[in-house]
């Protein structure tokens, strides 16, 4: 079960650990705890599944990475053999099915352009794909993936 | 430019941060360099905004967020900002790109919605659709999920 105190603890760890040399005792100090208690329960989110991640978010692009969303439309009987040769690649990271004339949908991180369409032209290859669509993002007005409890 | 040390420090803190009392202490010594180092270069990192963030993301699932769509319109290129301001007022929308279409997929915006369940969902598609006025768009709910993990830089 959350607590209340879990709910501060989580919107907090979210959105900023400080960059210091004890980030822990300084978020424990904004919420009135210690830094053993932030310390345990931490860990103890982590463990029961509520936090997925502790630690840095970078922006792949300044990186130096290119990345885009990949639509693919395909032939539903090879879903899954197809599905399964895109999560090969350490460069997907989310693939997922979705509603609609383009199931499967995936991002796709690479050091070059020209790994990212070689990567690409294999997934063209595969049997039963029938169109990839490669949408690299123009402009992003929101990258945030954080849940406010309350 | 991001030299060998940066790229450990980028792997450790991305893919093993300690959850413990000095955490750029043990990245430090794993490397042979000073904590003042680990986090000078760290600070210039966020400065450079090639770290978003210093923090944890939850398992939207988890914490009551089950459900998620992606939400796809068709806006006229000039209308991007004016469109993205409007969006963006919905907090349930975590991510909002503007990207290339094709002929055979005109869609050009992307709202990606997590929520409690579809019913929610709608409803904030429904607002976001009266107030952009905004009429072409599709809802393509996740059915599976056949990957989620963290990027690994430089492996």
């Amino acid at each position: 079960m959350i607590t209340e105190f879990d709910k501060k603890l989580l919107n907090y760890i979210q959105t900023n650990l400080p960059i210091s040399s004890t980030p822990f005792a300084d978020m424990a100090k904004e919420l009135g705890s210690t830094e053993e208690i932030v310390l345990n329960r931490v860990k103890e989110l982590k463990d029961a599944g509520y936090i997925r991640k502790i630690g840095a978010f970078f922006n792949s692009e300044k990186l130096g990475y290119v990345s885009a969303l990949v639509a693919v439309k395909l032939d539903n009987k090879y879903i899954e053999q197809i599905a399964e040769k895109i999560s090969s690649y350490s460069g997907v990271t989310h693939n997922y099915q979705r509603e609609g004339e383009f199931e499967i949908w995936f991002t796709l991180s690479a050091l070059t352009e020209a790994e990212q369409e070689e990567i690409l032209n294999e997934i063209r290859s595969q049997k039963g794909v029938e169109s990839v669509l490669k949408l690299p993002a123009i402009d992003k007005y929101r990258v945030n993936v954080q849940f406010e409890l309350v | 430019m991001l030299d060998n040390i940066d790229k450990k420090i980028i792997s450790f803190l991305n893919e093993s941060f300690p959850v413990e009392s000095r955490p750029y202490k043990k990245i430090a010594d794993e490397l042979n360099i000073t904590e003042e180092e680990v986090l000078s270069r760290v600070k210039g990192y966020k400065d450079t905004g090639k770290l978003r963030k210093m923090g944890a993301v939850l398992r939207h699932r988890n914490v009551g967020f089950k459900t998620n769509v992606l939400c796809v319109w068709k806006v006229s290129e000039d209308k991007f900002k004016e469109v993205a301001d409007i969006m963006l007022t919905e907090s349930a929308i975590t991510h909002c790109y503007s990207r290339v279409s094709y002929p055979e997929w005109p869609y050009n915006f992307y709202t990606m919605i997590h929520a409690a369940d579809k019913t929610e969902c709608e409803n904030i598609v429904k607002r976001l659709s009266e107030k952009t006025k905004l009429e072409d768009y599709k809802m393509l709910y996740s059915i599976f999920e056949w990957k989620k993990e963290s990027m690994k830089y430089f492996t």
